[in-house]
């Protein structure tokens, strides 16, 4: 286990507030819960207020647990505990998570790492330009196309979360630069995968192939990634 | 040639895992999901879990549970709780990436297999818990979610069977513990992801205080195929015991890395030559291969080479099959140190609630630190074995044990290699002692 503390109060804002379309947002997550088990609801209003504001600040943990009528020390409780809630500000433009675990790792993890060590700076500390921060993860689940890293950002008006998959040192120190530069590059596998099939020479399901591109690349692209 | 009957594209069970083909609702009952949901519901409760407990399915999540089984444990009645299905999306196991598949491109399979599995449990409301990381795959599936409700498939009276039926879908944060079936409904209450002590079961006291049933995705989502099919076509493939079609993800030291649907009991080497264009390098320079997620214990290139891939043969030689998650690694690769990772990964995810696994953790991953640089004495390999056992079984969840045999099992079959690298540092510090003279 790891101890995890809120950011020094000099980091903290004076309030937080979710914006209008999220605060309708929260009745449709509270509506999926029977009557009196709102706080079902918190992971997901955190993770929001996260997308909103780059991390989670204590106003923010207060408003959740004003909303869902919780106590808030047990919505600090939840923050604390789950390692996707960035109790520290973020990269202005994106926050980079290079996974770690050993499947990446037998696959040059450790290469990424040192990409981020030496353009981005320490690991959880903002870049000096402000715009890039990053960590190491662990497993995120996407194995076969190691290896990879996930990448929150704030680009293009709005949040996105991708996994960019069956990186090389090169390639990924591009794609982090253009974070910086508030560009947003296609995710997915950078070797030329569609998804998780072998590459060339596909072994299974091989036709009636007519999608262009897979369902998380998809989402990205209708999100402005190019 | 190899004599195996590799599984055919009519036999898949997930028709677009790499999500290729039309991913439309249009296209997905084009290819044959959603058809007669409703007669399948019409042959009863009683009907359903027998035909799953005939199928052999075992449970797709790691445990290897018959899923039939751990069906028919839910009330018959409702004694006024409602009842619930949890499905566990939560795959975080180090190696395991075949939900992720089946979410963000074959999601219509999963939500019909709520639909059915609820009904055979006398749920009319499934909770979908996915990894937080997996957004995309998220937005995916609810956006199947959202067509199945519009189609009228789920819903008041969905699919025309007369059942009603809400399928809704919440996220976790990053807590590998919530893979666990009771921190799941832990943190699906809003909780911290805290394990809770057996008994009473989900069955009995679950999500919300209500009978529970926690299946895996991959489990679910072969349900309506199975029922379509029949039991007697599922139980064809694989050993006796063994039974069924699996999601197999490759990751590692292969030419080609894929997930891939093959049939179980599947030769190891046929699995790798088939679908991942081979052994990088040829078989002579496998080394290790950690055949069902990081908390298996590894095989040798001996053990692996002519193994069959499904959950007898791999706990015969003290493994497992686990989540079919195969990390395979060649002779180029640090094994003690690809082994030390996993022992940092399980002291990061440790919950803290047991004292054996939050303190055991953080010890076994500091030996471990220094076995990768040889820093040890050679005694200490043994000590570090007899803590892994006092960690083994002592613990509320089975992350104890999680973190113990992956270390067990490179003590087990690489201890010469530990014990070189202990000597070769030794032999060093006497040279250097002699050079000092």
């Amino acid at each position: 286990m790891s101890t995890r503390r809120l950011a020094a109060d000099r980091f903290q804002p004076e309030s937080f507030a979710f914006t209008p379309e999220n605060t309708a947002w929260i009745d449709t997550q509270v509506a999926k819960f029977p009557e009196g088990r709102q706080a079902s609801a918190v992971i997901p209003l955190l993770w929001r207020a996260q997308e909103q504001e780059g991390w989670v600040s204590r106003p923010a943990i207060e408003e959740i647990a004003r909303i869902l009528d919780m106590p808030s020390i047990r919505v600090l409780e939840v923050a604390t505990f789950y390692f996707m809630f960035q109790l520290e500000p973020t990269g202005e433009h994106a926050h980079i998570q290079v996974c770690g675990t050993t499947p990446c790792m037998l696959c040059g993890a450790e290469s990424l790492v040192a990409v981020c060590k030496r353009i981005i700076g320490p690991m959880h500390a903002v870049s000096e330009d402000g715009k890039l921060s990053w960590e190491e993860v662990e497993c995120l689940g996407a194995c076969a196309n190691a290896p990879m890293a996930q990448i929150d950002s704030w680009v293009k008006g709005g949040f996105h979360s991708d996994y960019y998959e069956d990186l090389d040192e090169e390639g990924f120190e591009k794609i982090v630069e253009a974070f910086r530069a508030g560009e947003y590059p296609m995710p997915g596998s950078q070797k030329g995968r569609f998804a998780s099939e072998p590459l060339d020479g596909q072994t299974a399901l091989t036709s009636d192939h007519v999608e262009n591109h897979n369902a998380a690349v998809a989402h990205a692209i209708a999100e402005g990634a190019a | 040639m190899s004599s195996f009957n590799f599984l055919k594209d009519e036999d898949r069970i997930f028709t677009n895992l790499y999500g290729q083909r039309d991913r439309s609702l249009k296209g997905v009952k084009a290819r044959g999901h959603w058809d007669g949901t409703a007669d399948i519901l019409s042959k009863g409760r009683d009907w359903i879990v027998q035909e799953m407990k005939d199928s052999g399915l075992r449970g797709r999540g790691g445990a290897g549970f018959p899923t039939g089984l751990k069906w028919s444990f839910m009330p018959k009645e409702s004694d006024g709780r409602p009842h619930y299905l949890v499905v566990n999306a939560d795959e975080s196991e180090p190696g395991t990436c075949k939900d992720r598949e089946i979410m963000r491109h074959d999601p219509h399979t999963l939500i019909e297999g709520c639909l059915i599995a609820s009904f055979a449990m006398g749920a009319h409301a499934a909770y979908i818990y996915i990894r937080g990381e997996y957004v995309r795959e998220r937005e995916a599936l609810q956006q199947a979610i959202d067509e199945a409700y519009e189609d009228g498939l789920i819903g008041k009276d969905a699919s025309g069977s007369g059942w009603d039926f809400d399928c809704y879908l919440s996220h976790g944060a990053g807590a590998y513990i919530c893979g666990e079936e009771t921190a799941l409904i832990e943190s699906l209450e809003g909780k911290k992801g805290m394990p809770r002590l057996k008994p009473p079961f989900p069955a009995n006291v679950g999500l919300y205080g209500c009978p529970s049933t926690v299946n895996n995705v991959e489990s679910i989502a072969v349900v309506p195929t199975i029922l379509r099919r029949g039991a007697a076509w599922f139980a064809g493939f694989g050993r006796e015991r063994n039974a069924g079609t699996k999601v197999f993800a490759i990751s590692g030291h292969v030419n080609k890395p894929c997930v891939v649907e093959e049939a179980m009991s599947i030769p190891f080497q046929d699995l790798i030559d088939r679908h991942c264009g081979g052994f990088r390098g040829g078989y002579g320079r496998m080394k290790a291969v950690i055949p069902g997620g990081s908390s298996v214990p590894c095989l040798t290139n001996e053990q692996a080479k002519d193994v069959l891939m499904d959950f007898d043969a791999l706990s015969s030689l003290k493994s497992g099959l686990g989540t079919a998650a195969v990390i395979v690694m060649d002779d180029s690769t640090d094994i003690i140190k690809a082994i030390w990772r996993l022992s940092k990964f399980y002291k990061h995810e440790s919950c803290g609630q047991c004292t054996p696994c939050r303190e055991g953790t953080g010890w076994m991953m500091r030996v471990m630190d220094r076995l990768v640089e040889g820093r040890a004495a050679v005694e200490e390999i043994d000590m570090l074995l007899e803590v892994t056992k006092q960690v083994e079984g002592h613990t509320i969840c089975a992350l104890g044990d999680a973190a113990a045999w992956p270390i067990q099992g490179l003590i087990r079959n690489f201890r010469g290699e530990i014990e070189e690298r202990i000597r070769a540092l030794d032999t060093g510090r006497v040279t250097a002692a002699v050079a000092a003279e």
